[in-house]
């Protein structure tokens, strides 16, 4: 692993220790403006919201595993479910990709110094914290948190319906997080489009930076609806006005339009990060380049393009969409989403596959997400939806696509990355048990719970009766979530491992491709001392093998370097601008 | 792994080889939407088990053994992406096809139905009232200020409200919710449709079998929405009028039967 430590010319050394600037410890902490150390902030208060809600789909497994149940009360359980989802998709699956590894990353891969509004990045950082920070305290009202579903559907989310202020609470922490989100997306949009170093085409950008720059958009163009339609719902519990309530003339399906013109997209929010996380490993751990690399990038931003014409596909079964035109738009997405596949499959085809952590996490995402792609498939189609709409068979379909994507993929882009953000290794051994712990548990939580939909289990209930035969498929389920906490168990020994016995990291431990491992691990303040020249989508790469680019990145680079061994390019006073 | 465990899906699901795991569908409608199922879900099996093999195909057979040598570095191949592209738009146009053919089928409402059932959703019960049974209605409330005591019973039970539907009749239900949304959900059709305030849904059923069978709220609507149960009893078309004026003359002596 620390092969390449040794390698003369590596770009990470030597250089003088950087002298100290502004404060340390803690108030460097606070007042930091390093996208590095805001990405390392987002990182971990994203894991423990995720450990959080976690730890409430573990109750709520328990609660299930038997009829008639009384673990916890059934305004306990409506409780948990809705903070289950709001933490994790709002709190945790966005900002640990766009928040946490991205804003670490993408400055990275551009060769870029930081990113374009360093201060408007800390401010994303705690408006999320102070967002998730009141969501999760809607537990310490008097009526207890939210208890409306993560949907928030009006008008059960009314003033009637939900008093109090945890719900207040919520709507509040989601206003606060979805300015963050939209900071972030701005800043990542910003940062690739002008700080791209000089050399770094958009066609020479790693596709993981492609992926956040799409969903950067998706952002843009999706938060401000949601943040939008928030405000109006608070107007209709404090200002008295009737925007979602028919008894004033208002309409009630207006609330799902706009959230889910906010949530289709969101989605893709949710899995554009986290296959582009997927695509920086496949290649680098089979030690080739992305298969199609222009196709890759077009069917991202196809994906991105259709995600906003096929959010009424979650409305049905309300009886007043226009089935026809959201069910082909929802079908549609299978074609880039299938492109994405065969691309993965292509990078990995004949290469020469080593099976670390990352890897292994990588390909677990493309067994599991093909699984939950494809009954999206079937849920695309409004007939099925019909039956299934609801039911636990919905249910499990979202896991497998969400928790394939921001799990698998998003713990894939973890184990590769940590090395580089924490500047020590990760232990192999509890990586692959946790692997193997995350993948057979996966399979036994949720493929029970597409049974249980088909036979009629609706999803949201605190209890059933033990008539409907559907225990025996419930405790397999649970089981299989016990599995999945164990699994990330051991993920956080292997964090604590690390932290008290230390293996240094080296600059570029997997023989990485791209631009972040060109500097030390983790790298100094300015991100670079010197760059590699970056004449195709993966410059190290060329940089440390030049007998191995392929023949139009090796014309590329003798035209432009004269020579099969390159000099590193010094990196110019200011960011390079294209 | 995923294969292994699919294939125990279809084993457990399938009591008569091969439903995948779905009901047959006990009212025409019900029947087209399985009939659909069925096919997207061998044409489905198919798709995912040609990935699934050349993911596992690659995985085993490129895996890195002892030598660390670089291989070749090929990045694209044009005619091959431009297949992988258009194949699954030709997928795509073949299964919208038949969705919009059977969803048409699912929607039609008849002109003429044999009998209109107007199915009110609250939090949390529902009312069924049906038209030619002047009115006639019933349904249950659930007491909304202590815990109910409803627990460990199933959808059948007399506590929760039943509706009762004639065999081979078309029948049309018109749907309304009086507060929040609900999901208006009978499992064995194959069909939910929500029941929303301002919004009226009507849609027909036809349904092929006698039976009970059991409803629930499928749409989260708040506190109870566990327990917001029903029950659908299809009977033969003489015993649904006996019934229909039995319950008449029921009505008539105790004045309303309305309970809720």
């Amino acid at each position: 692993m620390t092969l390449l430590a040794e390698r003369p010319g590596v770009l990470d050394e030597p250089h003088e220790p950087e002298p100290e600037h502004g404060p340390t410890g803690i108030l460097k902490w606070i007042t930091s403006t390093d996208h590095k150390v805001i990405g390392k902030s987002y990182l971990i208060t994203s894991l423990v919201f995720f450990c959080l809600a976690g730890v409430m789909a573990i109750l709520m497994r328990t609660q299930l595993a038997s009829p008639d149940s009384t673990v916890v009360s059934q305004h306990t359980y409506n409780e948990l479910f809705t903070m289950h989802g709001s933490l994790m998709l709002y709190l945790f699956a966005g900002p640990f990709a766009f928040g946490g590894l991205a804003n670490y990353i993408v400055p990275l891969q551009v060769g870029a110094p930081d990113m374009a509004f360093p201060r408007l990045n800390a401010l994303s950082y705690w408006l999320y914290l102070g967002g998730g920070i009141t969501m999760v305290a809607g537990f310490l009202t008097v009526g207890g948190a939210a208890d409306f579903g993560w949907v928030a559907y009006a008008p059960l989310s009314d003033a009637v319906n939900s008093p109090g202020a945890g719900p207040d609470m919520w709507i509040v922490a989601l206003i606060l997080t979805g300015f963050s989100a939209i900071f972030t997306g701005v800043n990542i949009c910003v940062t690739v489009f002008y700080l791209r170093a000089p050399g770094m085409t958009m066609f020479r950008v790693p596709i993981f930076t492609w992926n956040m720059v799409v969903t950067g958009i998706l952002i843009l163009i999706a938060f401000p609806v949601l943040t939008a339609a928030l405000i109006m719902l608070w107007a209709d519990r404090h200002l008295g006005t009737h925007i979602y309530s028919v008894a004033g003339g208002g309409v009630p399906v207006l609330w799902q339009n706009l959230f889910w013109f906010f949530g289709h997209p969101e989605v893709y929010i949710l899995a554009l990060p986290y296959f582009g996380m997927v695509t920086e490993v496949l290649p680098v751990f089979s030690r080739k380049p992305v298969f199609g690399y222009r196709g890759m990038v077009f069917a991202t931003i196809s994906i991105g393009a259709l995600s906003t014409s096929v959010w009424a596909h979650h409305m049905f079964t309300t009886g007043v969409v226009l089935l026809p035109f959201f069910s082909l738009m929802s079908y549609l997405i299978a074609v880039p989403t299938g492109i994405k596949f065969f691309n993965w499959i292509g990078t990995m085809w004949r290469g020469s596959l080593k099976f670390d952590t990352p890897m292994l996490f990588a390909v677990g995402f493309l067994i599991v997400f093909l699984f939950g792609g494809v009954t999206g498939v079937f849920l695309a189609s409004p007939p099925i939806d019909f039956a299934t709409h609801d039911t636990y068979f919905v249910v499990a379909h979202f896991h497998e696509v969400l928790f394939g994507s921001a799990v698998f993929g998003g713990f894939a882009g973890l184990y590769y990355w940590y090395p580089k953000m924490f500047g020590r290794m990760l232990r192999e051994s509890l990586g692959k048990a946790s692997f193997w712990f995350m993948f057979v548990g996966f399979w036994v939580t949720f493929m029970p719970q597409y049974l249980l939909g088909l036979r009629g289990m609706p999803r949201r209930i605190a209890e059933y009766s033990a008539s409907t035969g559907w225990t025996s498929l419930n405790r397999i389920s649970t089981v299989g979530a016990y599995l999945l906490f164990t699994a990330v168990a051991i993920m956080v020994v292997n964090f604590y491992v690390s932290w008290r016995r230390p293996v240094q990291a080296p600059g570029n431990p997997w023989d990485g491709h791209t631009l972040e491992w060109a500097t030390s691990s983790p790298p100094p303040h300015h991100n670079f001392f010197r760059l590699p020249p970056i004449r195709s989508e993966r410059p190290l790469w060329d940089f440390n093998h030049p007998e191995h680019t392929t023949r139009k990145h090796a014309e590329a680079l003798a035209g432009t370097s004269r020579g099969a061994t390159p000099e590193p390019a010094p990196v110019p006073e200011e960011a390079g601008t294209t | 792994m995923p294969l292994l465990l699919l294939g125990g899906a279809v084993v457990l699901g399938g009591c008569q080889a091969p439903t995948f795991g779905a009901f047959r569908g006990a009212t025409t409608q019900g029947h087209d939407e399985f009939n659909l199922w069925v096919g997207m879900f061998i044409a489905g099996l198919v798709v995912a088990a040609i990935v699934w093999g050349l993911i596992f195909w690659t995985v085993i057979r490129h895996r890195r053994r002892g030598s660390s040598a670089i291989p070749h570095q090929f990045h694209e191949n044009v005619p091959l992406e431009i297949i992988y592209t258009a194949l699954p738009v030709v997928i795509v146009a073949g299964i919208f096809y038949f969705t919009v053919v059977t969803e048409n089928k699912i929607d039609a409402v008849s002109s003429n139905p044999a009998e209109i059932v107007n199915v009110q959703a609250h939090r949390w019960g529902w009312n069924f009232t049906y038209d030619s049974g002047k009115n006639l209605s019933q349904g249950v409330q659930i007491a909304t200020t202590a815990e109910p005591t409803l627990l460990a019973q199933p959808a059948t039970s007399k506590t929760y409200p039943q509706l009762v539907l004639p065999v081979g009749e078309t029948v049309r239900i018109v749907l309304t919710s009086v507060d929040v949304v609900h999901g208006f959900y009978i499992p064995e059709f194959n069909f939910s449709r929500y029941a929303q305030p301002g919004v009226v849904n009507k849609f027909d059923f036809t349904p092929t079998t006698t039976g009970v069978f059991s409803g629930q709220c499928t749409q989260y609507c708040g506190l109870y929405h566990a327990e917001m149960l029903f029950s659908v009893r299809v009977v033969s078309k003489s015993a649904f009028s006996h019934w229909l004026s039995a319950q008449q003359a029921s009505q008539a002596q105790s004045g309303s039967g309305a309970t809720s």
